[in-house]
């Protein structure tokens, strides 16, 4: 027996290595080529240069259009996570499933379809023209972007909500109702406390693809709005300046580490709270 | 309240379909470019099949995907084994290297990656792809099989060995039919986080290979070509077929155990 769990842990080996080299030893590389100058001595002058006030103002810009982002989608998908809880016991797999349907045509394309459906002559002022009203002039502005990371990142709020929200017991909805809490009340002083480990998980799953997109800004800000990634990218493919690119990363990574801690306190604060239960 | 969910709903599967029927409108667009609509052609799909650009990166993007999503998913079940019988605080440490990638920025993940190929003297191209995608799928795979390797018994495991079965055996035939639900899903998950993967390949792929997603970006600039609509539309029907079929699948299978259960019960 014993002899069977020794070869057991050896299991892990290969993990290990690949953890270290292709993990934590790329990040390594990535704090190597921002904190050092191209003969390889150690400088802060790189790190220094990324915190300029151009980069900083794309940074700003970015942080806002994800926590407008994140906040649309947790206001679009709560609701939403809500009625596929009411729905589960009937049809609520195939609601799920169209939900999830959209996830396999590729990104890129989807995003340019807004493209099509957004710009000036596009599907949408089509329709609001069709109806008689006022065109709206939306692609190549920051709103545009807005939309395209909602809907690229809709899911990535919604599949660790519905799984919060779905736990919580139907008792506990019908005993707040039972004792005169209104719709609104039972969701502000019941559902939400008691998914708040959900949320916390589906905000922090949007904040930082939200945040560190080239993509979505490229395809629908055309080159009129400069979010963070958009400079990275620039600095890697075009500029082949490397090293502020990696020193630019390297601000990225404080926001990527902070959210993590934020994920990783709020999860362990829920599973002590029901280890106590 | 009824009326209400139902109209949110069918607003919300409008915003998530709206572009999609742009695209399979498109890929039957006689006009190649984006926006106007000339008249209806099934051209695109013919000229799909002779536009050796497009059909290479599919090649690509279908061997990359599978042997990514088998490598993840062997990887994922390999260490799951290991972490069963490991104290909670190295649990903790795998589990927090094994889901740096999914927490970690595509953008910083593709460039360390990248700096890591080039420092370690790999030139750029299909294989870095290939190992950056591992990389990204890994924690996916884990996320997928893990909780059910956790939660298996041993009892099973060892009455077999009891009853002469060699470990390897016994994992066989008494464990892993238990895990494949999780392995299947892990494998799958994998193959839609390597194929939609834009970024991390982007930055790892080298000059000369294109994935279908690189491929897309860079005709972005000079206007996507129409056959690429046209594979997507394919593409998309053939997951709708699929999924119809499984949910039918599902229903039926559900009523025959519901039927086997009550003569069960009967007899």
């Amino acid at each position: 027996m014993h002899k069977d769990w020794s070869i057991r842990r050896l299991f892990g080996v290969p993990f290990v290595l690949w953890g270290v080299l292709f993990v934590v030893l790329p990040l390594f590389f990535v704090l190597h080529a921002g904190l050092t100058d191209e003969v390889g001595t150690f400088t802060l002058a790189v790190l220094g240069e990324a915190v300029q006030w151009e980069y900083l103002k794309a940074l700003g810009l970015s942080v806002l259009l994800a926590l407008v982002s994140t906040l649309a989608c947790l206001v679009l998908g709560y609701p939403l996570c809500l009625i596929l809880r009411e729905y589960r016991q009937k049809n609520g797999m195939i609601i799920f499933l169209l939900f999830l349907l959209p996830l396999w045509m590729n990104s890129l394309l989807t995003t340019m379809a807004w493209q099509t459906i957004l710009e000036r002559n596009g599907v949408l002022n089509l329709f609001l023209g069709a109806l008689g009203l006022p065109t709206l002039q939306l692609v190549n502005t920051p709103a545009a972007i807005v939309i395209g990371m909602v809907y690229n990142f809709l899911p990535y709020m919604v599949l660790p909500l519905f799984v919060s929200v779905s736990k919580v017991d139907k008792s506990v909805i019908e005993a707040a109702r039972d004792l005169g809490a209104s719709h609104w009340q039972t969701l502000r002083y019941v559902m939400l406390p008691l998914t708040r480990a959900g949320i916390i998980s589906g905000c922090t799953m949007v904040f930082i693809p939200a945040l560190t997109t080239f993509v979505i800004s490229a395809l629908l800000g055309g080159n009129k709005v400069l979010l963070i990634g958009n400079i990275i990218e620039q600095e890697f493919t075009a500029a082949y300046d490397w090293q502020l690119g990696s020193a630019l990363s390297m601000v990225l990574m404080i926001f990527i580490i902070l959210n993590m801690l934020l994920e990783f306190f709020t999860s362990e604060d829920n599973e002590r709270k029901e280890a106590r239960v | 309240m009824q009326k209400t969910r139902k109209i949110y709903l069918a607003l919300i599967m409008l915003f998530l379909y709206a572009p999609i029927f742009v695209l399979v409108a498109q890929s039957f667009n006689a006009s190649r470019y984006r926006g106007h609509w000339t008249g209806f052609t099934w051209e695109w799909y013919t000229a799909l099949f002779e536009n050796e650009d497009i059909l290479a990166a599919l090649g690509n993007t279908l061997t990359i995907g599978v042997t990514a999503a088998v490598c993840a998913t062997l990887l994922a079940l390999l260490t799951a084994v290991a972490m069963r019988r490991m104290g909670t605080r190295t649990r903790t440490l795998f589990n927090g290297v094994a889901n740096i990638p999914l927490l970690n920025a595509d953008i910083v993940t593709g460039i360390s990656l990248m700096l890591l190929f080039l420092g370690l003297g790999l030139r750029l191209g299909y294989d870095t792809i290939l190992l950056a995608h591992i990389v990204i799928c890994l924690p996916y795979a884990m996320l997928c099989i893990l909780p059910q390797v956790l939660e298996l018994d041993d009892v099973c495991y060892e009455a077999a060995l009891d009853l002469g079965a060699s470990p390897f055996c016994a994992f066989r035939k008494v464990v892993l039919p238990e895990l494949v639900p999780g392995i299947v899903a892990a494998f799958l998950l994998s193959f839609v986080m390597s194929a939609d993967d834009f970024i991390v390949t982007y930055f790892t792929k080298g000059a000369g290979i294109d994935t279908l997603t690189t491929e897309i970006y860079a005709e972005l600039k000079l206007g996507i070509h129409p056959e690429m609509y046209a594979l997507s539309t394919l593409f998309f029907a053939a997951v709708v077929v699929f999924t119809v079929l499984l949910v039918l699948n599902f229903r039926v299978l559900r009523r025959y155990r519901g039927r086997m259960a009550r003569q069960g019960g009967q007899a």
